[in-house]
């Protein structure tokens, strides 16, 4: 209210409080890449010469994974979910293809985990479109049975070594002329497709549609468990991918690799300007927040700061921007 | 003995509230005298309850001053104008689902004894107060609240609706208690649309149209002409035009229906409706709150199935599973309440295209020429303003109501189901939706309209059911359809017979005598004395 | 007319009615026990050697998840979730471990009440950003969890630390008779003298007030905000004693949060605690918690495979929650 006031007295609109939250509001993008340049601007200063080529790529191969986790919390925090078994359906892929890499092949374990992932998401997207179970429960649940089917197939597979295939290896940690990391091979298309998805077809627009509004969309003649089905499947198809980058990024096949990534995943969404009770928010603005979260851990580590204090920070950042958000957008 | 001036009790002025475009309250005033039952009045979206919620501290008001027996208060919460002596009944009841009504009690800090003296009062001394707040029936729900608030003996005490959905002898028995509140240094503030309420239990009425106060009007008889005429202000001639183009539209001749309903049951809200309507025609629905009108609609708009009967499309049966099988039957739904209707975070070009991509072969890329100029021919014909179109929510009312009018009129409309379209919008909105309505007739389409205001059948429907009790009780041509007509035929009376708010009316006589009595009593005594 | 009848015929109840309708209000939590007491037997069935030795283990390894879940159904209740509880938890522990390492046996004491004092600040301060900034509380308990495990860390970047000899004693071994585990009687006090007063009070009555239906709650008088506020508080007092309890059984102080978030709305919800607030109580959660540690010690017996274990939790839990919801939509129906 007082930045309402303020608007109508002050001589310059574009410097009272309610320019700023209308920029906030409808232009969100603009203040999060302001906040990430500024970032990249305190790297510099605190340590003089860091930002670089390398160092660019060394952020995007990092941002690259965890963004595309991210993907599968825009698309379902959209419709007012949320999906926690995205840790368990990466770590259980990447697993799969590397358990199947001195045997039958990382093709046919590409095949299998895939599969194995689209099989899970089907059923977390039953339970969440026609059984009406909470997102958040569901994909819980469901993320326990995919860990101990996985820890299952561990103890049942017969590779005792099991490696990463090289393919992987490639993808997620080298770059061309050591700069251009190859993973953006497999994200730049990815999120093309989520953005475009988004923006320009009708199923983005029921994802909108359901999450803002789940009465409304049905009286429209939306049938929200086709829409709710289908996502759980992309999403754990995403999943999938961010597993096989992660398992070549770290060169490591485990069946937890990624579960540390489940809750940044979402934080990444929401400091995007994702709504996670619905119907607001886009893909760009995660891939900024995949960014800044990354930028900052770049900077605490390269700070010597230790572990704790990045995950201070970041759970500061996490409230702090969401409550910018509920500020600009919470009104009427 | 101290002598008690005529002070006001509660004063309001200037009160005024904006919800984001929508503009609740312009500048209200309210005046209560101790020991009056005052009517607060006005139409649909006149802003009744917003002032009420603001009196009672629930939705802060943008300006304005209230003062409580001349001290100025800003109360903030109901918890603080509870304290401050100022109660209200709301139309939802404020008992908690999941606590039993003893804990409801000890959560308001209600005395016990008086509330059950109270409760025995309204003729519920047999409630068990342990029986969980969820599993008692609404009605009930609002005389317990009416009871619990009566029980902690407020200075005053606003009802909003209190008879609204209450059966006829609970209704004779609440407003004997209410009328029986005169006369002290006590104060009612009642809200209702009922008339005759009115006259049997209230000493002054403030009249509100459009947020504004338009005037205060000592009850008498005959005020009812004054109190009605304020409310209206010029809706009377502005729907004149709409009449005229119902008279001049051509009847339906006797091809095949539309929609024909028959034997529509669904259990125990609904017995065997039967109806048809004809191409061309607007068919109205009348109906006192909670007859099963909603689950009418519900199953027409395929939200329910019906537990009997059968549903003819052009002749052909249907049978709906899911509201996207009424659309593709050609049977589409306008909700009254828009926060059910709206993606109130999207855009009104999402809003008005949404229909359009909810089937699975429309799931791909969007032609997004085509869609824009289906939008914009939508937004045009319904003269949407859309300069703040990037949310829904933060239209105007009577522009949301249009945006989900016009989602269905972009893809051509076989048969229109509204819901009380026009609850709470302005008059010029109103008359732009009736207009669209005739036009979409004109142009072979049904509509079906169910509406809460009488006065506005005549003007639009060709034709008007009256459902009671779930049953089609009267069919009325549109020459016959005058409110007095509908609202015997919605009581489900004869046309000689009288009306049950008459019979209220003089059972309230009684004890209205009795208060004015006491009243005047008082006024010997030095108290105040209401010029009613 | 007939809207009325419903209360006319429960009017004046009699005893056996009365009883009749306890039961129907509390059938999901009889049903648990129903359950837990088949599951006994079975296991005894399948174990014949399972005794004393077999309750005492089970209710140390319940402990830490049993308060665990009462803390999240206190804020579950309130309509609210609480992401960050097994991080407070951690946050506690540590804490405790670090203080009272080296130190007295009386100074553990003045440790454990500080570390009470923590969990109700850690609690407090959840709540009022909650309240205060309004976004939803699933997202600022969220960012809360890497908060408190952070400061976890920075305490006690290694597991570490000791615990005075009492706290361990407190726990472990029987009281009076041997069938009696000290874990559990603990267990029973702690939520005997902590919620049930509060449950009685008008703040108990305020917390399932808000839970059920806020706008209501608010007309009520409630001050939902405080109210709110005060839920996590509490919440935060049993993470304390969660996190205390983890010092207690494991002696030390491990910086990495277990897996007590999940596993506790896990439990609430199969303690038939909605939700969406309002309608459960703490003892279902806690009958919950038994039976899943139960069911994964019934399979290490019948030689299955651990793993199958966690599988198994997994399914219970989307079970449970998918036949609830089934008949939540059926009576919506009905």
């Amino acid at each position: 209210m007082s930045g309402l006031a303020s608007a109508s007295g002050a001589p310059n609109p574009w410097l009272t409080a309610a320019a700023w939250r209308g920029l906030f509001r409808d232009r969100p993008m603009i203040p999060l890449l302001g906040l990430l340049a500024v970032l990249v601007v305190i790297s510099d200063l605190v340590r003089p010469g860091i930002v670089s080529p390398e160092w660019v790529s060394v952020i995007l191969r990092a941002a690259v994974l965890l963004a595309i986790l991210a993907g599968c919390q825009t698309l379902t925090m959209l419709t007012g979910g949320i999906d926690l078994s995205v840790g368990a359906v990466a770590s259980m892929s990447g697993f799969v293809v590397a358990s199947f890499a001195a045997g039958a092949g990382t093709p046919t374990g590409i095949v299998v985990a895939l599969v194995a992932a689209a099989l899970a998401g089907f059923v977390t997207g039953i339970g969440v479109g026609v059984f009406r179970v909470h997102p958040l429960i569901m994909t819980l649940g469901m993320s326990f049975v995919i860990l101990g089917l996985a820890n299952v197939w561990q103890l049942q597979s017969v590779v005792t070594s099991t490696g990463v295939p090289p393919a992987f290896r490639w993808l997620g940690s080298q770059a061309f002329a050591d700069v251009v990391p190859f993973s953006l091979l497999v994200f730049l298309p990815v999120a093309g497709l989520i953005l475009v998805a988004l923006k320009l077809t009708g199923y983005g627009r029921l994802l909108y549609a359901i999450g803002d509004n789940p009465v409304a969309a049905r009286l429209s003649g939306a049938r929200s468990w086709q829409v709710l089905v289908v996502l759980y499947v992309v999403s754990a198809l995403l999943a999938a991918v961010a597993g096989f980058l992660y398992s070549g990024y770290t060169n490591v096949a485990s069946v937890t690799l990624v579960d540390s990534a489940v809750l940044p995943s979402v934080a990444a969404a929401v400091i995007g300007g994702t709504s996670i009770l619905g119907g607001r928010g886009g893909y760009g603005g995660t891939i900024v927040g995949t960014l800044i979260l990354t930028v900052i851990s770049s900077l605490l580590s390269s700070l010597g700061y230790p572990e704790a204090v990045r995950q201070i920070l970041f759970g500061t950042i996490i409230v702090a921007v969401a409550a910018a958000y509920t500020r600009v957008t919470g009104e009427a | 003995m101290t002598l008690i001036t005529t002070d006001l009790l509660l004063e309001a002025t200037g009160i005024s509230k904006t919800y984001g475009a929508v503009v609740a309250l312009r500048s209200a005033s309210l005046a209560v005298r101790p020991g009056e039952v005052h009517a607060l009045m006005g139409a649909n979206g006149a802003g009744k309850s917003t002032l009420l919620k603001i009196l009672t501290g629930a939705v802060r008001p943008d300006e304005g001053t209230i003062t409580v027996r001349g001290r100025q208060r800003t109360v903030h919460s109901p918890a603080e104008a509870r304290r401050g002596g100022i109660v209200s009944v709301y139309q939802e009841p404020a008992l908690i689902p999941d606590l039993d009504i003893r804990s409801n009690l000890r959560l308001t800090e209600t005395p016990v004894e008086p509330f059950r003296h109270w409760l025995g009062e309204l003729g519920m001394e047999d409630l068990d107060l342990s029986s969980m707040a969820r599993r008692v029936p609404l009605a009930s729900l609002r005389i317990i609240d009416l009871a619990r608030a009566l029980a902690i003996e407020p200075d005053v005490l606003m009802l909003d609706e209190i008879t609204a959905a209450l059966p006829a002898n609970l209704t004779e028995r609440v407003l004997e208690v209410v009328g029986r509140q005169r006369g002290g240094d006590r104060s009612v503030i009642f809200i209702s649309h009922r008339m005759i309420e009115i006259a049997a239990v209230c000493d002054r009425a403030t009249v509100l149209r459009e947020g504004k106060t338009v005037g205060v009007v000592d009850v008498t008889q005959g005020s009812e002409e004054r109190i009605v005429e304020l409310m209206l202000g010029q809706i009377v001639e502005d729907m004149a035009a709409i009449a005229e183009r119902t008279a001049g539209s051509p009847k339906a001749s006797g091809s095949t229906p539309r929609l024909t309903a028959r034997g529509l049951s669904s259990g125990t809200k609904l017995h065997d409706v039967s109806f048809d309507i004809q191409p061309g025609e607007v068919l109205g629905v009348v109906a006192l709150e909670g007859q099963g009108q909603d689950e009418l609609f519900d199953i027409l708009a395929g939200s329910e199935r019906p537990a009997g009967g059968e549903l003819l499309v052009d002749g052909s049966p249907v049978s709906f599973r899911h509201p996207a099988d009424a659309i593709r039957a050609g049977l589409v739904y306008v909700a009254a309440d828009r926060a059910e209707a709206l993606l109130m975070q999207r855009s009104v070009r999402e809003n008005i295209a949404l229909p359009l991509t909810t089937r699975i072969r429309h799931w791909g890329l969007i032609d997004l020429a085509a869609e824009g100029h289906t939008v914009q021919a939508a937004v045009a014909r319904l003269q949407i303003d859309a300069r703040a179109g990037g949310e829904v929510r933060r239209l105007s009312g009577g522009n949301q109501q249009k945006v989900t009018i016009a989602r269905w009129v972009a893809g051509g409309v076989h048969t229109m189901l509204c819901f009380d379209p026009t609850r709470g919008i302005d008059i010029r909105t109103k008359q732009q939706i009736y207009l669209l309505l005739r036009d979409l007739a004109e142009a072979g389409a049904a509509v079906l309209l169910y509406t809460s205001e009488l006065k506005e059948v005549q003007l639009v429907c060709d034709r008007a059911i009256v459902i009671f009790g779930g049953r089609v009780v009267a069919e009325i041509g549109v020459a016959d359809a005058d409110e007095p007509a509908l609202l015997r035929a919605a009581y489900n009376l004869r046309v000689d017979a009288p009306m049950p708010e008459d019979v209220a009316g003089e059972a309230v006589a009684g004890v209205v005598a009795a208060a004015q009595e006491s009243t005047d009593a008082g006024a010997e005594r030095g108290l105040p004395v209401s010029d009613g | 007319m007939s809207a009325l009848s419903g209360t006319v015929d429960t009017a004046r109840a009699r005893p056996a009615d009365a009883l009749a309708a306890w039961a129907r209000r509390n059938a999901w939590d009889l049903g648990l026990v129903g359950f837990l007491v088949g599951l006994l037997v079975f296991t005894k069935l399948i174990q014949p050697s399972y005794g004393v030795p077999g309750v005492q283990g089970l209710a140390i390894s319940v402990l830490p998840l049993a308060l665990a879940a009462v803390a999240q159904a206190i804020v579950v209740l309130s309509g609210g979730i609480d992401l960050s509880l097994g991080s407070m938890m951690a946050l506690v522990n540590v804490v405790a471990a670090t203080q009272m390492q080296g130190q007295s046996e009386e100074f553990g004491v003045a440790v454990v009440l500080g570390a009470l004092l923590l969990g109700l600040a850690l609690g407090a301060v959840n709540g009022s950003l909650i309240v205060l900034t309004r976004v939803p509380d699933i997202v600022v308990t969220l960012a809360m969890s890497f908060v408190w495990a952070g400061f976890a860390l920075l305490v006690l970047p290694t597991p570490g630390g000791g615990s005075a000899k009492w706290l361990p004693e407190l726990v472990t071994g029987s009281l009076g008779n041997e069938w009696i585990p000290k874990a559990a009687v603990v267990l029973i006090i702690v939520v005997a003298l902590i919620w049930i007063p509060v449950r009685r009070s008008w703040l108990g009555l305020s917390l399932y007030a808000i839970g059920s239906n806020r706008l209501a709650a608010f007309r009520s008088g409630v001050s939902v905000g405080r109210t709110r506020i005060l839920a996590y508080t509490l919440m935060g007092l049993f993470a304390a004693l969660g996190g205390l309890s983890l010092t207690a059984s494991t002696g030390i102080g491990i910086p990495v949060p277990g897996p007590y978030t999940l596993l506790s709305v896990a439990a609430v919800v199969l303690g038939g605690v909605s939700l969406a607030g309002g309608r459960g109580s703490v003892f279902g959660p806690i009958l919950g918690v038994i039976i899943l540690q139960l069911i994964r010690t019934d399979m290490t017996f019948l030689d299955v495979d651990t793993n199958l274990a966690t599988v198994l939790q997994g399914l219970i839990l989307i079970g449970v929650v998918m036949i609830g919801s089934l008949v939540q939509i059926r009576a919506s129906r009905a």
